[in-house]
């Protein structure tokens, strides 16, 4: 059964990807994007990574071609023909690179095997002693949080880095964070719309709060409920405009708060250091070492939360304010 | 606090930035800056002098000890490494404050500093991690940090330059990230040292095989070795003059110690020969970058793409010393590594006080500048004569270990290209030289520039000063490159023999 779920999904992603290649308007090509997103992420619930099918629905499959939508209204919807098309060499490397992939396949343990390399090493140790040592159920969150959370403060560093190099990218002249004037504020005109929206929101936005402080138990944790809670505001102000949203919650706020996140996980692990211990050591937080444990990754998955959800709503303003500086 | 030495160079600009997010007057944000990048600094120099003493440190970060946690694992040539990135960042911070107020305007200054600060937490943090996957989000972090910073050159070409780079360096970074999933599937870790012993016993492996070459490939996208270099003219052209110092200065060279890593230590040298032809490989496109490169940049018109053409043909003589394969050669690459830095570093910062001065790096515009700008211009000679490889700068002792080495294999062929290499060096140089010194001056762009003797400002005067003046010193007293060079080669070769 599987296996037929396996065969139909990726038959489906090849498809997609195909098309993708072969469709010209751009419209089209982002839809298609989204639905790429939408099926990698079932295809990673069909491999139980749970945790990243839950971002790729959200980001692969929602923010970022909500993100190349707003883009395609600014810059027209027709790709303007290149005057002259060398296939033959990037073809060459492209096939090149794919014999390769292919190469490497050849000698990887099988799917699934119990005697895989990545499944003797280090990974016992997580499956068996995560339960003692960070005791929480959710040993994805326990590798991510606390084992490596090294790793998990440099990516939440790239989510800061990618807000601060869309800011300056663009940013328009002389408007750093400004508050737009209200003249455009718009209502939405359709009723549907309307109601519905008014319904969803609150509902987006707790759920965000739910998948937030119950990464430990099932899957999520600050990535997605940053995502989700994003997603939440962005739906806002793209059916009030980006006046009203920013009123709710003005951009020198969400540019403070993305920075105020990373320094929230980064000075948790300074507490460590304070005490003489390795940095993002969580065992100084408390006397037990597994209250410890659940009080640090309480706290870096906040900062993950509010500055995952600060970048995007941030991002999301960059593209708004260039859309309406367009339109007027 | 000394036994978290280890984290400090790469912690301090990582709170660093964000907290300078949070500033938001760029005066305030550039002190902000400055302080974390001369404090990084002073960590590094602590941290060379500590492994110096006692070896190799290690540090496991959240305190679970490696494979389970991530660990730092700090060798000389991290220490090297780390010193040079962090004392680069200080120089173009202290000195490039003018500059970075004329190419940028004033909404944009303090944010170009939080992603300085993030570029620089992204190259230490490769720098400093012994955990392959650590190595690959700072990665990330520099990369996106360095494109949104190529991006705010002067005008809109820049913007361009930047998304070559971004599409360029994405797939680089991608090939690093296949491989490092390929031998993660392989051996069941991460950590630089667990995988270099459990490689070996791959060799036969077709995938560790396929791991290792998207690594390498991915590396050299990173490093600009020809022929993946064509995002680098572009980028160095048109990024804001401090911009290209940090870069040019820093970004290859941390990118060739990725590539050392990785061939000599994760996987031992007997793995990466047996995979992949690397002694022909990196010395005949070494070779070829040399040529290619110098010949690039002799005809260029404009003087700052000349010499971002010059780094891919040094790029080239890194990699022929890395290719050589002896501990001299690698000895010769590392040193190497440090003295472009310097040659490179006051290079670009004198063509930055002049770009200040005449609007651009155009050779047209550079005519005659020597008699208004008699200091700026004389740095600017030194950085050249070192490039050139010039007996009393830092060049020439590069050049000499790389000779020393190729002779040593006796490639007698390969002695007489590096040699001739350094002609069509000198060829440039001197190009340089007639311009800016014989040349009789044009109408300048930038109108406020006063007539007759006008030095640069005094920041960028000073940093440029100092980074010829070291260009001299460390052509005399070679004590801190050639011994830290050699003490990294040495253990690099020691952990590939069983």
């Amino acid at each position: 059964m599987e296996l037929l779920v396996d065969i139909a999904l990726l038959s489906m992603l090849v498809a997609t990807a195909v098309s993708l290649i072969l469709v010209r308007g751009l419209v089209a090509s982002i839809m298609l994007t989204s639905i790429y997103g939408l099926l990698s992420a079932s295809f990673f619930v069909t491999m139980d990574a749970v945790d990243v099918a839950f971002t790729e629905a959200a980001v692969g499959a929602g923010v970022s071609p909500l993100l190349l939508l707003m883009t395609v209204a600014l810059v027209g919807r027709v790709e303007q023909q290149p005057r002259k098309r060398h296939i033959a060499f990037p073809l060459l490397l492209v096939t090149v690179t794919g014999v390769l992939l292919i190469v490497g396949t050849l000698d990887m343990p099988p799917f699934g095997s119990a005697d895989a390399p990545a499944l003797q090493h280090v990974a016992p140790r997580y499956l068996q002693q995560s339960g003692e040592e960070i005791g929480i159920p959710n040993v994805v969150t326990s590798v991510l949080a606390s084992y490596r959370a090294y790793d998990t403060l440099g990516e939440v560093l790239v989510i800061f880095t990618a807000g601060i190099a869309v800011i300056l990218v663009l940013m328009l002249p002389g408007r750093r964070g400004s508050v737009p004037d209200d003249a455009g504020r718009q209502r939405p005109r359709n009723v549907v719309v309307n109601v519905v929206s008014k319904i969803l929101i609150p509902f987006m936005l707790l759920f965000a709060l739910y998948v937030q402080f119950h990464g430990e138990y099932g899957p999520g944790g600050g990535f997605q409920a940053g995502v989700i809670f994003a997603s939440g505001i962005i739906l806002y102000g793209l059916l009030y405009g980006l006046p009203s949203v920013c009123r709710v919650i003005p951009p020198p706020v969400v540019e403070a708060l993305a920075a105020l996140g990373v320094l929230l996980y980064a000075l948790t692990g300074v507490l460590a250091l304070l005490d003489g211990r390795p940095f993002l050591d969580y065992s100084v937080l408390a006397t037990d070492p597994v209250t410890a444990q659940y009080l640090g990754i309480t706290a870096i998955e906040l900062g993950v939360g509010v500055t995952v959800a600060s970048v995007i709503i941030t991002i999301f303003y960059a593209f708004a304010a260039h859309l309406s500086e367009a339109q007027r | 606090m000394l036994s978290h030495l280890p984290i400090l160079p790469v912690l301090l600009p990582l709170l660093g930035a964000p907290i300078c997010a949070l500033l938001r007057k760029p005066v305030a944000a550039w002190l902000f800056a400055c302080t974390v990048a001369l404090l990084t600094f002073a960590a590094a120099i602590a941290l060379l002098a500590q492994t110096w003493q006692q070896g190799v440190l290690s540090y496991a970060l959240g305190g679970w000890a490696a494979p389970w946690g991530i660990e730092y694992r700090i060798d000389l040539l991290n220490g090297l490494v780390l010193t040079l990135v962090s004392g680069m960042a200080s120089a173009v911070l202290l000195g490039g404050r003018a500059s970075i107020w004329r190419e940028t305007p004033e909404e944009k200054r303090s944010l170009f500093l939080v992603a300085f600060l993030l570029c620089l937490a992204g190259l230490q943090g490769i720098a400093a991690t012994g955990d392959a996957f650590n190595l690959f989000v700072f990665l990330e972090i520099s990369s996106l940090s360095t494109y949104a910073l190529v991006a705010t050159g002067r005008d809109r070409r820049a913007l361009v330059a930047a998304y070559n780079y971004l599409i360029m360096g994405t797939i680089g970074a991608t090939f690093i990230l296949i491989g490092i999933g390929f031998i993660y599937m392989l051996t069941g870790t991460l950590n630089m040292m667990d995988l270099a012993q459990r490689l070996p016993a791959l060799t036969e492996s077709r995938t560790a095989f396929a791991g290792f070459v998207f690594i390498i490939v991915g590396v050299c996208l990173k490093l600009a070795l020809f022929p993946l270099h064509l995002w680098l003219p572009g980028a160095y052209t048109h990024a804001s003059s401090m911009v290209t110092v940090f870069l040019a200065a820093t970004a290859t060279k941390v990118a060739l110690y990725v590539l050392i890593r990785f061939s000599f230590s994760v996987f031992r040298l007997e793995f990466s020969t047996l995979a992949l032809p690397l002694e022909t490989v990196f010395l005949t496109l070494g070779i070829v970058a040399v040529f290619a490169g110098s010949l690039v940049a002799i005809y260029q018109p404009d003087l700052k793409r000349g010499l971002a053409y010059s780094s891919v043909a040094q790029i080239g003589y890194m990699v022929i010393g890395v290719g050589v394969g002896t501990v001299i050669g690698l000895q010769a690459a590392l040193v190497h590594l440090f003295n472009h830095a310097l040659m490179k570093g006051a290079l670009f910062m004198a063509l930055a006080a002049v770009v200040y001065r005449v609007g651009d790096g155009k050779f047209s515009s550079l005519r005659g500048i020597g008699r208004e700008m008699p200091l700026t211009c004389a740095c600017m000679l030194l950085g050249g004569l070192s490039l050139i490889g010039v007996p009393g700068t830092a060049g020439f002792i590069s050049k000499w270990y790389l000779v020393v080495a190729v002779a040593d294999r006796e490639q007698w062929v390969l002695v007489a290209l590096i040699l001739a290499g350094s002609l069509l060096t000198a060829v440039y140089i001197w190009r340089l030289v007639e311009t800016v010194y014989l040349g009789v001056p044009g109408p300048r762009q930038v109108p406020d520039s006063p007539a007759g003797r006008a030095e640069a400002p005094p920041g960028l005067l000073a940093v440029s000063v100092v980074l010829a003046l070291a260009n001299v010193y460390f052509g005399f007293d070679t004590r801190l490159p050639v011994e830290a060079a050699s003490g990294a080669a040495e253990s690099l070769f020691a952990a590939g023999q069983p």
